[in-house]
């Protein structure tokens, strides 16, 4: 590793220690020598498995649901549905004040997308579990499904959540966020040049290799002791107090070393449901995702469709952009309005624009409830953001490294969102980032600096 | 369900146990013969992190059944170390940053121990070879493959 001391050399100190060493991790010697502890190294005898029954439809009602069979099955120890979740209503961000309350721990007269848990399956065996599963008998009324978000905003879409008419996220600025700063329809028609441009992309799924996950153990002070692999144990801790109307000091939550999560084991889908069981039948509860489910049913990113419409002059100067973006949120809301938020503040990138007017919206489809992944709602806003910078540069047959010079942000430029730029640094990386790479750029921008504006 | 006797070899160690007909190896080695550092990560033998050696050769040990492994001498990355020292693979994973979540670690290990007991000079497309059925989310695999590489110059250097 090589610290470049010749930036901000005349502001910098040089009495770093720790920044531009080598340090070893500090949990790497367990993981070479299969040490490392994760949640499921625990064996813990007397064990029940939860398998979870889904639901097969993207949207359905449910008419009604026969366990009589399931329940009769050899191994089987209890079988939990809606009714036995003390508060089943629950939505994650609830706890920074982010509501309604929106998604059902086990689902309630309907189901809203395909893979949505209906029952939970306790047994002896993860064999019995799943064989037991495969008896229990849901009777569906199919509905129609809305899987795209421009669909979904339509009037006369089928309502994906009655908690959110219109299948839209509603923030308190309205039904989108929104960003105005400047004129953005005045320096449309000023520029020389306006590009406008779509951009879409998929869900993506994390794939962790440890797959989502938790052991729950009765303790015999009347407390629960759960294993688990959540990213977010306070949001875990939290919502299954809530959800289980069960006081916090009821649960000692046990995290440790994750398999992976990269945002994707930051909802709370396996511990409330898990606490239950072991409440209910006073043994320990394993509920882990299989293969299949981590890949199917654990929240992606969410799929965006982003506009960007800019206007830019010969010179190189980006005057105004405009920005509508949509998230798609999936049956719930998890952490997507959140998401859509941070696309928002986002969208002028690490720009300098004059005029910018910025929409985002969250929106309600029947898919999977996405939700968090290395920084939701900034980076697919990056891919259509840098593509468009790229177009941009072509349209007016300039270097595209120069372009962006043209318009970085530097110390003292007001940002959109109306903070002044501090500490910027984004000058300087691309100067380095020039060298590395072999692509020069005009002296005058390997002059320039991001804290010092030239005369 | 019926039970199954069974005695084999882990890491070196006579073992003795009565297994459910049907389970996995895998589930035998952590649940009953207590060494975890094997993981689940699909069960369905696509990811590679419960890679063991079973008679020297490098098996996925969520698809082999406990019951016909009667006999046999099964490794875990838990044989490579002892007294707290590590096999050169082990300290080149430490050394070039080739773990990070770690839990595909012990399978990786496992697969790059194989390779340099077959092949101890391999080439750069030797090693992408030998960890092509072990998923890694984190690294990217350049560092593992780097670590590899390393493990092997350091191996020659001893035996030259």
């Amino acid at each position: 590793m090589k610290l470049e001391k010749n930036y901000f050399a005349d502001v910098r100190n040089d009495d770093l220690t720790e920044i531009g060493q080598a340090r070893p991790r500090s949990d790497v010697p367990g993981h070479v020598s299969g040490k490392t502890v994760y949640f499921a190294d625990r064996h813990i005898p007397g064990t029940l498995h939860l398998k979870m029954v889904r639901s097969p439809h993207h949207h359905a009602r449910i008419r009604s649901i026969d366990l009589s069979d399931a329940e009769r099955h050899p191994g089987v120890a209890r079988i939990l549905t809606a009714k036995d979740v003390p508060q089943n209503l629950y939505t994650i961000l609830i706890l920074i004040q982010v509501g309604p309350e929106d998604e059902y721990v086990l689902a309630q007269d309907k189901v809203r997308w395909k893979g949505e848990a209906v029952v939970a399956v306790l047994a002896d065996s993860e064999r019995a579990a799943a064989e037991a599963a495969a008896k229990v008998k849901v009777d569906y009324e199919v509905l129609p499904a809305v899987l795209d978000m421009e669909e979904a905003l339509k009037p006369g879409a089928p309502t994906v959540n009655e908690l959110h008419p219109g299948n839209y996220y509603l923030y308190d600025s309205g039904d989108h966020r929104k960003v105005r700063f400047g004129d953005a329809e005045k320096g449309l028609v000023e520029a020389d040049f306006v590009l406008e441009q779509t951009y879409r992309s998929s869900p993506i799924e994390h794939a962790p290799t440890e797959t989502t996950g938790c052991l729950v153990v009765p303790e015999g002070n009347d407390r629960f002791t759960c294993y688990t692999n959540t990213q977010a144990m306070f949001f875990t801790l939290d919502n299954a107090s809530i959800i289980l109307q069960m006081p916090g000091h009821k649960l000692h939550m046990v995290g440790g070393t994750v398999g992976g999560g990269f945002g994707g084991k930051v909802d709370v889908t396996v511990e409330p449901v898990a606490i239950l069981a072991a409440k209910l039948t006073g043994r320990p509860v394993s509920f882990i995702y299989s293969r299949e489910e981590e890949m199917q049913i654990s929240s992606p990113r969410a799929a965006e469709t982003i506009t960007l419409k800019d206007g830019v002059m010969k010179d190189g100067r980006i005057v105004a952009r405009k920005v509508t973006g949509y998230t798609d949120a999936g049956a719930y809301s998890r952490h997507s309005p959140y998401g859509a938020q941070k696309g928002a503040a986002h969208y002028p990138g690490p720009y300098t624009i004059p005029n910018v007017w910025i929409d985002t919206y969250c929106v309600y489809t029947n898919r999977t409830p996405s939700s968090a992944m290395r920084g939701f709602g900034v980076t697919i806003a990056d891919f259509a953001l840098e593509v468009q910078m790229d177009k941009l540069a072509r349209l007016i047959g300039m270097d595209p490294l120069e372009f962006r010079f043209i318009n970085a942000y530097r110390d003292g430029d007001m940002k959109a969102h109306r903070q002044p730029t501090e500490g910027a640094a984004l000058i300087e990386c691309m100067q380095e980032a020039s060298r590395l790479a072999d692509w020069p750029v005009a002296e005058r921008f390997m002059k320039m600096s991001s804290y010092k504006q030239e005369a | 369900m019926p039970k199954v006797p069974i005695q084999l070899v882990l890491n070196g160690e006579e073992r003795a146990e009565f297994v459910d007909s049907g389970a996995t190896l895998l589930k035998v080695i952590r649940d009953k013969l207590g060494d975890t550092s094997p993981k689940g990560g699909c069960h369905q033998g696509t990811c590679g992190a419960c890679s063991v050696e079973i008679d020297g050769e490098l098996k996925l040990s969520c698809l082999v059944l406990a019951e016909t492994c009667g006999g046999a001498d099964v490794s875990t990355v838990s044989s490579l170390s002892s007294d707290g020292v590590l096999h050169p693979l082990q300290r080149a994973f430490m050394e070039n940053f080739a773990a990070q979540c770690g839990f595909c670690t012990p399978g990786m290990i496992m697969a790059a121990k194989s390779l340099l007991d077959r092949i101890p000079d391999p080439t750069r497309d030797d090693v992408i070879e030998a960890i092509s059925g072990n998923i890694c989310r984190c690294t990217g695999y350049e560092p593992i493959i780097q670590a590899i590489l390393t493990a092997a110059r350091a191996n020659s250097l001893t035996a030259a």
